[in-house]
């Protein structure tokens, strides 16, 4: 698929990546609540197996951004939308995509952490029911090898039959990365993941994060600076609905090349 | 957080002494109410004394003491009396002025025995015999005696007469209604027949020669009667099991003497049954409703119109879902039914009157704008971040609704189902439309195919105290019954409530809303 020029990237403070190696490619995207714009023209490609972190001040519109990714906005009747967003060179929002695919293959973690009331195993094995036609074997094995990949096995392995409620708040949050891993997402989207969590249990989620990225590509949204900075490979500065600057981690936040960026990593923009 | 430990602020305390004591008010004026109807209902059961009251005219009384009023003229009190012996007396109750009374005592001699015709008979025991020899003074013991050993054995043959009919005449004469020509069913009836007849013979033929306080005699067939005591010799263990055995047969037996006397099990059967048919009927269609409504529809100025009108619905008076029911139920859906499947029994309606089916219904729409919002509650408190979650993992909205919303919701929709229960069981005015009968001896469910008998009318509680209150001949007789009634009709809304109570726990320690820490 081409796309018209004018969608590239036009100024050198957005960095690019081949299309052959992003996993995401968004071109042009504009997003509207009930014609209230949150969203203009934000391009950016994604790149495989990497975290890319998204920061900016509050209703910025870097959450937003992220939903856009797998069409949760769908359920709402009030957003519009203008561009592209291409996983793998595929047109998420083609007539021809299955939104339930689609949220398959690009799973999402939430700010506060959100098991469904039934046992652990359960909720790992809740997308895996879904797609069905597991022998129970099978489902034993996934299960066991997703909570293995959220770091969470050693903790729960002798009560999985047990209320996923009955765990800590960092432990549910890593359940439902567990639940997400289960169904072999190519994409993992994070929305705040670790801020309604304590130290400890943050930087266990960090450290998941920086594990993960052999397997799938991450996106993270964050207020957090110092977590971007810690676990992203890369950073895009959002702010009023635009994307200002997007470049490796470490220059984005050592040498930005814009004064709106520097000023907002040094704190002296609220 | 304490309540009792925390020190209020001086311009707090009067605001917090007003709404404690509302909520004392509240919890002594219901406590207050189930005090006064536990009491006035289980009393009537409990074997009171006898008192023989010596009157200065020389007039002699026997009988319960009830209450004591001041005279309307003049000076003193006059007290009632319950006395029975309606067959001597022609009237059951009499106020006595308590300045003319002038010896009181409890006699251990006195019996009163509960009959089934003339109701209560209270006076003194001479003795026990056949109907053809003329009973002969006895000793008073061995009169006392023999009564009790006959009124057991009566019990044990009135029992199995019921038995035989229930188990051996009833299933024959259905086998011969569908063929009249089978010999040996013939036969077997004949028997069966037989027997019944030797047990009433059995029973027949004792009677007890019985004296009234002021000496009048009468025979009374011991057939007739259903239980007796002395209540001036009994002690207290006695007159416990006498008052539990009078609470059982209110609550296993059905009423007599036009709803005046018996028991009330016909109207416990009936209200517990439509309640739980009405269940059955309002939760799918109110669960269906809120989910279409919460879930499916496009929320917009239609929708919220719908809802408003629901919530108003709530408000409707229930006599005009009564008449609402009479109209479409009974005589629409009632009769089209009666013309197309049951024309053979035409002019006698089958469906085409009142009936537990229609009863239920009704209660069921009365109940369903409850039931609605509710459920709509409970979905509107589900997190979004559950059904995202569900979202996000590839489920379809039908999914996401059907594995995670629905099972959260289940204690709402049972508050909802509680709400509704709550309101239907005390329900009357729209069952006098719809189907609810003053006595219905036969109860809906029987071993008669189908089982549940849809189009039959049904008794009920609520019914049956403003029938026993209003309709029936002796006030004060009555009062007492409806005092017992009324507070089993509150205990049956509480069991029912209690139940849906428990599952909700139940659901709501495995489903329910996650509590925010």
């Amino acid at each position: 698929m081409t796309l018209p020029s004018r969608f590239r990237p036009a100024s050198d403070s957005i960095i690019d990546f081949p299309a052959e190696t992003s996993c995401f490619q968004i071109e042009g995207l504009g997003l509207a609540y009930g014609g209230k714009p949150a969203l203009r023209g934000i391009s950016l490609r994604v790149p495989r197996h990497r975290v890319t972190a998204f920061i900016g001040p509050s209703g910025c519109g870097k959450s937003t951004l992220l939903r856009a990714l797998n069409r949760l906005h769908d359920l709402n009747e009030e957003v519009s939308h203008e561009g592209w967003v291409l996983l793998e060179g595929q047109d998420i929002h083609a007539p021809d995509v299955a939104v339930d695919e689609l949220r398959r293959r690009v799973g999402m973690v939430f700010q506060v952490p959100n098991p469904f009331p039934m046992s652990i195993y359960e909720n790992v094995a809740f997308g895996l029911r879904l797609q069905g036609g597991l022998t129970r074997r099978r489902m034993d094995d996934i299960v066991e090898w997703a909570l293995h990949a959220a770091a969470l096995w050693d903790e729960v392995k002798d009560r999985l039959r047990a209320s996923a409620w009955s765990l800590s708040g960092g432990q549910q949050q890593r359940l439902v990365i567990a639940r997400s891993l289960a169904v072999r997402p190519e994409v993992l989207l994070l929305d705040e993941p670790a801020s309604a969590l304590d130290p400890i249990s943050t930087l266990k989620i960090e450290e998941l994060i920086r594990s993960l990225k052999s397997q799938l590509t991450l996106i993270l949204v964050t207020h957090n600076m110092q977590q971007a900075a810690r676990v992203s490979d890369y950073t895009a500065f959002l702010q009023d609905g635009e994307l200002v600057e997007y470049a490796p981690t470490d220059t984005l936040f050592t040498n930005p090349s814009l004064r709106r960026t520097e000023n907002y990593i040094t704190g002296r923009m609220a | 957080m304490k309540f009792g430990k925390r020190r209020l602020p001086r311009s707090e305390g009067p605001w917090a002494w007003l709404a404690a004591g509302s909520v004392a008010l509240s919890l002594l004026m219901l406590g207050g109410l189930m005090l006064l109807i536990g009491a006035r209902g289980l009393a009537h059961f409990w074997p009171a004394s006898v008192e023989q009251i010596e009157m200065d005219d020389g007039r002699v009384v026997a009988g319960h003491a009830v209450r004591e009023l001041p005279l309307e003229r003049g000076q003193g009190r006059e007290r009632l009396y319950f006395t029975g012996n309606r067959d001597l007396d022609g009237q059951v109750w009499h106020w006595l002025p308590v300045d003319a009374i002038v010896a009181r005592e409890r006699p251990r001699d006195l019996v009163v025995l509960e009959r089934r015709h003339h109701g209560m008979f209270i006076g003194r025991l001479i003795a026990v015999g056949d109907v053809e020899a003329t009973p002969g003074q006895q000793p008073q013991r061995a009169g006392w005696a023999r009564l009790q050993a006959r009124l057991a054995a009566l019990e044990k043959l009135r029992s199995e007469r019921e038995r035989l009919h229930r188990e051996v005449l009833r299933p024959l004469i259905r086998q011969l209604d569908a063929d009249p020509d089978a010999a040996d069913a013939q036969r077997a009836l004949a028997e069966a027949n037989a027997r019944v007849h030797d047990l009433q013979q059995a029973m027949r033929g004792e009677v007890a020669l019985l004296e009234s306080a002021d000496g009048r005699r009468l025979l009374q067939p011991l057939d007739e009667v259903l239980r007796a005591w002395q209540p001036n010799a009994m002690p207290l263990a006695q007159k416990l099991a006498a008052w539990a055995d009078g609470v059982w047969r209110f609550l296993a037996e059905g009423p007599r003497d036009g709803n005046s006397a018996g028991g009330v099990w016909p109207a416990i059967f009936g209200t517990v049954l439509m309640v739980l048919l009405m269940s059955l009927l309002v939760t799918p269609f109110g669960v269906l409703a809120a989910v279409y409504l919460n879930e499916v529809a496009h929320q917009g100025r239609w929708t919220n119109l719908v809802r408003i009108a629901v919530r108003n619905l709530a408000g409707v008076p229930s006599i005009v879902y009564g008449v609402f029911g009479l109209g479409v139920f009974v005589y629409g859906i009632g009769g089209s039914l009666d013309e197309w499947f049951f024309s053979d029994t035409l002019p006698s309606p089958t469906f085409g009157t009142g009936g537990l089916l229609w009863a239920s219904l009704t209660l069921a729409l009365l109940t369903l704008p409850v039931v609605v919002v509710a459920t709509e509650e409970g979905l509107a408190r589900i997190p979004a971040e559950q059904r995202e979650g569900a979202l996000a993992l590839g489920a379809t909205r039908f999914e996401t609704l059907s594995r995670v919303v629905l099972p959260m919701a289940v204690p709402a929709m049972l508050t909802g189902v509680i709400l509704a229960v709550a309101r239907a069981a005390g329900e009357v005015a729209p069952l006098l439309l719809v189907g609810v009968a003053k006595l219905a001896p036969q109860v809906p469910v029987d071993g008669e195919f189908p089982f549940l008998h849809l189009e039959r009318k049904f008794m009920h509680l609520g019914y049956h105290i403003y029938d026993t209150a209003f309709h029936g001949s002796d006030v004060q007789a009555a009062m007492p019954l409806v005092f017992a009634t009324a507070l089993l009709l509150v205990l049956v809304i509480l069991m029912l409530n209690l139940t849906a109570i428990f599952l909700r726990h139940y659901f709501r320690a495995r489903h329910g809303v996650q509590p925010r820490p």
